[in-house]
């Protein structure tokens, strides 16, 4: 009994004096949260960087864009992410209530992409900023309208009526299906605008991806918007888009970097820019960054070392693991820009 | 308590019995007493909250918050009313369903079945009030609504279709199918509680009621289910309380759509949908306030629709043979 006792104080002094040693190498911790669609991303990330600096140790939470940005106005986290820019009005509440700016840093692109389903189309459907706007205001209703037919010559489409799948929950991808309806539509801008929820005029609700796959996948004539990475992982065939140029394109990665690269050119000192509806050859439309936000101050210098270093790696490395999982990368211009405002953190 | 404890000498006399008073009552009168108020003042601190956490809400937008139909993020309009409508709609449809099949079994399952297949088959149900309601809401997108698009909205439609209630198309999420996914949810509460009150009706009134020449079924119908009327009638406002309270699943099926029609086979919405799907992502304060009002409303719409039941009962009891 009394050697069973001493074995366990053995043992127990053995833990304690690990801990005491693991805790002496002084490891940084890191909170941020918010956007869920690069959640996946973020989490190989920051396994990745903690592998290559065991010191380090980053947190995230993916409760969606806008609870990323209350948080980051809050000061709950270190760093927020969103899919969405930060508006005038949150930006200002942050200078009100923290005494400093916030800085964007893109990451990667996503994409948002139409799916339907018609038993008797095989082939991929091509749809005009018209033909979608007009689906989604609920002004087209059946699948023979001149306007999407005339873009599908040779296509035999039925007489059925068109549902309409939308998202239920306030999500990034909604802002970006509908920030690009607001762009190629003035009606749409009107009546119902770019938000993470908005007022639809026609359809059905369902909850998340899954629940607008489910809807489309169930209702004959239906139409919906997901996100790619969830249409590719499964299996769903999507349509092509009509951009900017008037090329009907495919949305890939390939196509998705190319809408970035298209407006890099005119990208703003603050990263706050909308890509959708991109200029530039074989760009797809309905595109969109995703962005770290991060303060301009940190007062712990080790803290502002880490996300430093981090978004340097980020920018360089990072990129490389982006494809693997199925997220465009940012094009070089891209790079290049953030390399300098990542000096501005202080 | 140990029986030898008790012997006359140490429990006797006025003095003990105003010690032990003193010491057991009061103990448990301020514990119990503690316990119950802790539950009113959760209530209050929850009113409250929403009280004050909806203030630009309330002082915008008046009754119109509840009258109101529109709900536009973009354009600072929110009217609750297409919510509040789903809610009912969808609770008082699940109910319809439930409580009849939910009392049957219950009857079923105390008066005919035998003890032991009845404590299986109650073990099974008290089963499915554990199931998530994430799940309900995949069998529900997944099983059931194929289900009920191919063998039961056809025949429904073919011989109600004349009334507004079954007109338009179906398109799987909807009002009725919310219904049907928030009874087979309420079920195991309607079910499980209903015959634990069947089950403690006293032998004495089944045995006299056969002695008078009742049948069987006369018994329990006439006898045995009035003396447990209360227990049941508060099994279904567990149910209701369930059903209007209940998210996850209703969000899965209902089809999310804000809007008031008769039929029940359009899409529409609930409070505590519209609250979890858009809180997470409502950046402005007034927004924010709404959905927080929005949950003071459905407050408001659980204690209506409990006070119109509980009248209910008042008025039923009257008539009733005395229990």
């Amino acid at each position: 009994m009394r050697l069973m006792t001493t074995r366990i104080l053995q043992a127990t002094a053995a833990l304690a004096l690990f801990a005491i040693a693991g805790s002496a190498n002084a490891q940084t911790q890191l909170t941020g949260a918010g956007a869920t669609f690069p959640n996946p991303m973020y989490r190989k990330w920051f396994d990745a960087y903690n592998k290559l600096h065991p010191d380090v140790q980053i947190n995230y939470n993916a409760l969606g864009s806008g609870a990323g940005v209350k948080q980051i106005i809050e000061g709950t986290v270190d760093f927020g992410a969103s899919d969405m820019p930060m508006a005038d009005s949150s930006l200002a509440e942050f200078k009100t209530k923290r005494g400093n700016a916030v800085l964007h840093f893109p990451t990667v692109l996503g994409a948002v992409v139409p799916v339907y389903n018609i038993p008797s189309v095989k082939q991929s459907l091509k749809f005009t900023p018209a033909a979608l706007a007009g689906i989604f205001l609920g002004t087209i209703t059946k699948w023979n309208d001149p306007a999407i037919a005339s873009a599908n010559a040779g296509v035999k489409l039925p007489a059925t009526d068109i549902v309409v799948a939308h998202r239920s929950d306030g999500s990034g991808t909604t802002f970006v299906w509908t920030d690009y309806l607001s762009k190629v539509s003035p009606p749409w801008a009107q009546k119902v605008g770019r938000n993470a929820s908005v007022n639809w005029p026609v359809g059905i609700g369902g909850k998340g991806n899954d629940g607008v796959a489910a809807s489309v996948k169930q209702t004959e004539g239906a139409i919906g918007y997901v996100e790619l990475i969830y249409a590719v992982q499964n299996n769903i065939s999507y349509g092509q888009v009509q951009n900017a140029s008037g090329e009907f394109v495919n949305a890939s990665l390939a196509s998705v970097s190319a809408a970035a690269a298209g407006a890099a050119a005119n990208m703003p000192e603050d990263f706050r820019v909308s890509i959708t509806n991109a200029p530039g050859k074989g760009a797809y439309p309905i595109s969109s960054f995703t962005w770290l936000l991060v303060p301009s101050k940190i007062q712990d210098a080790s803290k502002r070392k880490v996300i430093v270093d981090f978004l340097k790696w980020m920018i360089a490395d990072g990129q490389g693991m982006t494809e693997a999982l199925q997220f465009a990368k940012l094009p070089a211009a891209v790079v290049a820009k953030e390399s300098k405002a990542i000096a501005k953190i202080q | 308590m140990p029986r030898k404890a008790r012997t006359p000498e140490r429990y006797s006399g006025v003095r003990a019995f105003a010690q032990r008073r003193l010491v057991g009552d009061d103990v448990a009168r301020a514990l119990v007493g503690l316990a119950a108020i802790a539950i009113i003042a959760i209530t209050v601190m929850i009113v409250v909250e929403l009280w004050t956490n909806s203030e630009l809400a309330r002082h915008k937008f008046g009754w119109g918050f509840i009258m109101g139909k529109v709900w536009d993020p973009n354009a600072d309009t929110f009217g609750v009313l297409p919510y509040a409508y789903g809610t009912i709609v969808t609770s008082v449809l699940a109910l319809l369903i439930a409580v009849p099949i939910g009392v049957g079994a219950a009857i079923f399952l105390s008066e005919l079945a035998p003890p032991r297949v009845s404590d299986a088959l109650t073990f099974a149900i008290e089963l499915l009030a554990a199931v998530p309601s994430v799940i309900y809401g995949f069998i529900g997108i997944f099983v059931l609504l194929p289900f009920l698009k191919a063998y039961i909205v056809p025949p429904l439609r073919a011989a109600l279709g004349w009334t507004p209630l079954f007109t338009g198309p179906y398109y799987g999420p909807s009002m009725f199918s919310a219904a049907v996914v928030l009874a087979i949810m309420t079920l195991p509460f309607i079910v499980s509680v209903s015959r634990q009150v069947l089950l403690a009706v006293p032998h004495e009134q089944r045995e006299g009621a056969l002695a008078l020449g009742a049948t069987r079924w006369e018994t329990t119908w006439k006898v045995v289910v009035p003396f447990a009327r209360r227990g049941i009638i508060g099994s279904v406002f567990l149910a209701l309380a369930r059903a209007l309270g209940e998210t996850m699943a209703v969000t899965m099926v209902i089809g999310n759509s804000p809007q008031i029609k008769a039929s029940l086979l359009a899409p529409g919405y609930s409070i505590a949908a519209v609250i979890a799907n858009e809180f997470s992502e409502a950046t402005t304060d007034l927004y924010k306030h709404a959905l927080i009002e929005s949950a003071l409303v459905l407050f408001a719409v659980t204690i209506i629709f409990n006070g119109l039941a509980r009248l209910l009962v008042a008025g039923g009891s009257r008539q009733a043979p005395a229990q």
